[in-house]
């Protein structure tokens, strides 16, 4: 079965449709609003396979099917779909992820009142971002971004009655909207110079050879040419969306909303959309790359922003105590490094790193959902512990995705989507240093993940609910066993001896493999880097663990000072309180003060002049002209008050009259013939 | 001509409806679709200027000027109960409103109403700013210092007069 | 008789205005008399519209003009009445318009 272009909308048409169901049925309706969402969402997998069928059978080609969207005045505003091995790919893992998810919340949320709200924001999200994954217009792919931003608004703010929950939700949404305003200049530049915004479109479109050759030869501020300033503008949208330095901030504060939403949202899919969309314009991105004399090259920035990205997400990741914050770093850090494969030159392994990625983290986020769910809210590892027993598929489960996510060697997926990250940084002649912050990333998450998996699973629990806790139904269990499979077999479509996914994405049709230790030296030390953090974080959290709640953290223990740093984030929060909040803060209150001292004295000022004219005036009427008049207006006023009977002073009244006398005016007129 | 029957159906029932529900806030969201309406009739006609005008201080601004007048003013919520003095009036509104309907339907259709034989030239946005710029360049201005005033006068009307208080309540 | 599109258009704005009208004639909430009035206006610009479509002589963006001026109109229009309908209920504590008849004779 193969999807024809032109039927492309309909993926993301399905999720809409249930989002408005969702939005009509009363809260009661529950069955029906989850029913409708997952069996839209199911649609939408089996379509997406039939649109990668389509892709895979010429997957050099970009399939496009534009339309002109409306004429405003002479030029008409077009956009399109696209299909080629990239978009379909994303579009059967957010729709495979989504459908898991979906199944999981029923159970993650049975209990909450407005579930059919929850379904929804979910599906409303679901139809945004597919609408961005098939979008042939940066507007397209721009409305639906900001579409799935706003319902990642709605989702971190469900829980809105908690203060923290509803800061967060506005958070998250300042500060993306920051990287948006930069991809929104970007898009209105691209449009000024080449005159369209559809990426492919027989020749005109912006990522073809015409347009691009056309940015490249114009150079701008700072001798930067063209292509690498839009494309720099570009990268701000996804520097916010996928929450890297320096407006990582929102992410973490993020997982206030739902489990089930940071899964799809702020793990799998959403945060991946700035991934997508460095991917999406690559030929943009990378087409100053033939430019000698250019201060500083698109690609470079997107480099350095990843590098520095993963390894400080890694650092923060090690000192966090809440189960969702040490994944939502763990995701800042990942999307680190697919940005820093982006940056390299190698975007198909950024795009197979977020493949795998977003089958493991989703798994990893609906592991901690369902030890969450278990533990009756509790989601402090400090107070877990002991849960492998009562809860043995989501402990088999989670630490499946533990090993796909620290990169276990050979039989776990993100083990090769890493590999190949590092490869291509190793292979990069600009500078190794990226490489070097994706080794240490390496060692830092074999590190915090297997501290993570020690503190919740073993030793004894420590708290009342996690003594408790017993494993959930099936509904949640069942899609965790599934996307724990997929963590694993994902990885063998890309392994380096059969790069079957690289090939398709790239657009070839016969894979060239090589063989797996031909780079055995770098192999070699990833493994023994990743011995080294699973070791070591065994040596100080699985061996001894935790004797009760309050206990001092190994590492706290021994740097304090480091641990204190890690923990607060590196401050960054605190250095925006106190430099953009603050600055804001400024600003108002020298508006505040030009309006009450400058403007405010100009129009008193003026007010003054107009009384002293009023008190002249009245000074000439009363000695001069009052004497005759008084007598006219004593019988004026008696007439009035005959008149003013009429009166009645309620407006129907007045309207009422306004109408019969226009209905007796028009009879007259055509009755009496005088038209 | 389907196209316009569509349209009147989607402008004219949510208005009709909103007319007659008790609940303000719905009223005023069934309204906003009905806007939306009046929006897809001027793209229907060519006039888009219009339409993404209609859609800006309709759908975007008026609508949430009168869900603001309406959260403000939250303790009559709803239009009251049916009160005698309330249904003789509704009675009295639908026969002169059903009377004013008849005359401007007999009206319409007893005027012959000869078309143009060419339709009217699309409007572009440059020739409506040329337009706007060159013939109505004081009609424009009219409206900015009418606008302006208005908002003048409604942030003067709404503010809470704290210092005179309810004194000129007679 | 034929009944030309202009008809049609100037029938929908007639009912238009129609329901606009028993609208502002038979609601107690002033908010809902103001969004009548909305109502009419509206179906006033659907008629220059309608003329400026099919009218036998389109001067150039006439109507168009026209209807523009008329939406910026109704914009003060209604932050002042809806300004006013907030002033009336300090007053008042009520948004009822029978309830606003001081100007009584």
């Amino acid at each position: 079965m193969s999807l024809p272009v032109q039927l492309l909308w309909l993926i993301p048409a399905l999720p809409l449709l249930a989002a408005g169901i969702g939005s009509l049925t009363p809260r009661s309706g529950r069955g029906l609003a989850s029913g409708a969402a997952i069996v839209a969402m199911a649609i939408s997998f089996l379509l997406s396979c039939g649109a990668l069928a389509t892709a895979l059978a010429q997957p050099a080609a970009h399939l496009v099917h534009n339309f002109a969207w409306f004429d405003l005045g002479g030029s008409a505003v077009r956009l399109g779909w696209l299909l080629d091995p990239l978009t379909a790919f994303m579009c059967v893992m957010v729709t495979f992820v989504g459908t898991l998810i979906f199944i999981f919340s029923t159970g993650y949320l049975h209990e909450d009142a407005n579930f059919t709200r929850f379904f929804c924001f979910l599906s409303l999200f679901a139809a945004a971002m597919l609408g961005l994954l098939v979008a042939n217009s940066l507007l397209l792919l721009f409305i639906c971004w900001e579409l799935v931003g706003l319902a990642s608004y709605l989702l971190i703010g469900f829980w809105f009655h908690k203060p923290s929950a509803a800061a967060a939700a506005k958070k998250a949404f300042i500060t993306t909207r920051i990287g948006d305003l930069g991809l929104l200049l970007g898009m209105l530049w691209l449009y000024d110079s080449t005159g369209s915004l559809l990426f492919y479109d027989g020749g005109q479109g912006v990522l073809e050879a015409t347009a691009l050759g056309g940015l490249v030869a114009q150079t701008t501020i700072g001798g930067l040419a063209v292509s690498t300033a839009i494309g720099l503008l570009i990268f701000c949208g996804a520097i916010g969306k996928s929450g890297q330095f320096p407006l990582h901030v929102w992410l973490p504060d993020a997982m206030e909303g739902p489990t089930p939403v940071s899964a799809l949202i702020h793990a799998a899919t959403m945060v991946a959309a700035g991934v997508f969309l460095v991917a999406r314009v690559y030929p943009l991105m990378s087409a100053d790359q033939g430019l000698a004399h250019v201060p500083v090259h698109a690609l470079t920035v997107v480099a350095a922003i990843g590098a520095i990205t993963a390894l400080l997400g890694a650092l923060i990741a090690v000192a966090q105590s809440d189960i969702k914050r040490v994944l939502a770093f763990s995701t800042v850090s990942q999307l680190g490094y697919m940005m820093l494969a982006l940056g390299v030159g190698s975007w198909v392994a950024a795009i197979f790193h977020l493949l795998t990625h977003a089958f493991f983290k989703a798994l990893l986020f609906l592991g901690s959902g369902s030890v969450i769910h278990a533990a009756h809210h509790e989601q402090d590892i400090r107070r877990l512990g002991g849960l492998r027993g009562p809860m043995r598929a989501t402990f088999a489960t989670f630490a499946i995705g533990m090993m796909a996510l620290a990169g276990v060697p050979f039989l776990f997926s993100g083990f090769w989507s890493k590999e190949a990250i590092l490869h291509a940084a190793h292979n990069w002649d600009v500078s190794h240093l990226p490489l070097y912050a994706g080794l240490a990333a390496v060692v830092l998450t074999a590190f915090y993940m297997t501290r993570l998996v020690a503190e919740t699973f073993f030793g004894s629990p420590r708290s009342e609910e996690a003594s408790h806790a017993h494993e959930n139904s099936a509904v949640m269990t069942v899609p965790l066993i599934l996307l724990a499979v997929c963590a694993v077999l994902l990885g063998f479509l890309g392994t380096p001896a059969y790069p079957w996914l690289q090939a398709r994405l790239e657009g070839h049709t016969e894979v060239h493999g090589h063989p797996i230790f031909e780079g055995a030296g770098l192999l070699m030390l990833s493994i023994v880097l990743v011995a080294v953090g699973i070791g070591s974080g065994w040596a100080l959290y699985g061996r001894r663990p935790r004797a009760n709640a309050n206990a001092l953290d190994p590492i706290e223990g021994r740097l304090p000072g480091l641990f204190a740093v890690l923990r607060a984030r590196f401050g960054f929060d605190e250095l925006y309180a106190a430099t953009v909040g603050r600055l804001n803060t400024a600003m108002a209150a020298l508006s505040d003060g030009l309006d009450r001292y400058v403007w405010d004295a100009a129009v008193r000022f003026l007010a003054a002049l107009g009384e002293f004219g009023g008190v002249v005036n009245r000074e000439a009427d009363e000695d001069v002209l009052n004497g005759g008049f008084d007598a006219t207006n004593d019988r004026l006023r008696g007439t009035a008050r005959s008149y003013s009977a009429a009166q009645t002073g309620g407006a129907h009244g007045y309207l009422r009259t306004v109408a019969v006398g226009f209905v007796l005016l028009v009879l007259i007129v055509m009755l009496g013939g005088g038209v | 001509m389907t196209g316009l029957l569509i349209i009147a159906l989607v402008t004219l029932v949510p208005a009709a409806v909103a007319m007659a529900l008790r609940n303000v806030i719905h009223s005023a969201l069934l309204l906003i679709l009905s806007w939306a309406g009046i929006a897809a009739f001027y793209f229907w006609a060519g006039a888009e200027f219009l339409a993404f005008s209609q859609v800006l201080v309709y759908v975007g601004a008026i609508s949430m000027v009168v869900l603001f007048a309406v959260l403000l003013t939250r303790h009559t919520r709803t239009d009251g109960g049916v009160a005698p003095d309330t249904l003789g009036r509704a009675l009295a509104g639908l026969l002169i409103g059903g009377a004013v309907l008849g005359v401007l339907f007999g009206a319409v259709l007893s005027t012959p109403l000869p078309i143009g034989s060419k339709p009217a030239a699309a409007v572009t946005v440059h020739g409506l700013g040329v337009e706007l710029m060159e013939r109505h360049t004081i009609a424009l201005l009219v409206v900015g210092v009418l606008l302006t005033v208005a908002l003048l006068g409604a942030v003067v009307l709404a503010a809470s007069d704290s210092r005179s208080g309810p004194e000129d309540a007679r | 008789m034929i009944l030309t599109p202009l008809h049609l258009c100037l029938l929908l704005s007639s009912a238009l205005f129609c329901i606009g009208l028993i609208g502002a004639l038979s609601r107690s909430s002033s908010i809902l008399v103001l969004l009548g009035v909305e109502l009419m206006l509206n179906a006033a610009n659907l008629n220059f519209i309608a003329f400026w479509r099919y009218g036998p002589n389109p001067a150039a963006g006439t109507g168009v003009l026209f209807v523009l001026f008329s939406i910026a109109v109704a914009a003060a229009e209604a932050a002042v009445g809806l300004a006013l309908v907030i002033a009336i209920y300090r007053h008042q504590r009520s948004i009822r318009l029978q309830d606003a008849r001081r100007l009584k004779g």
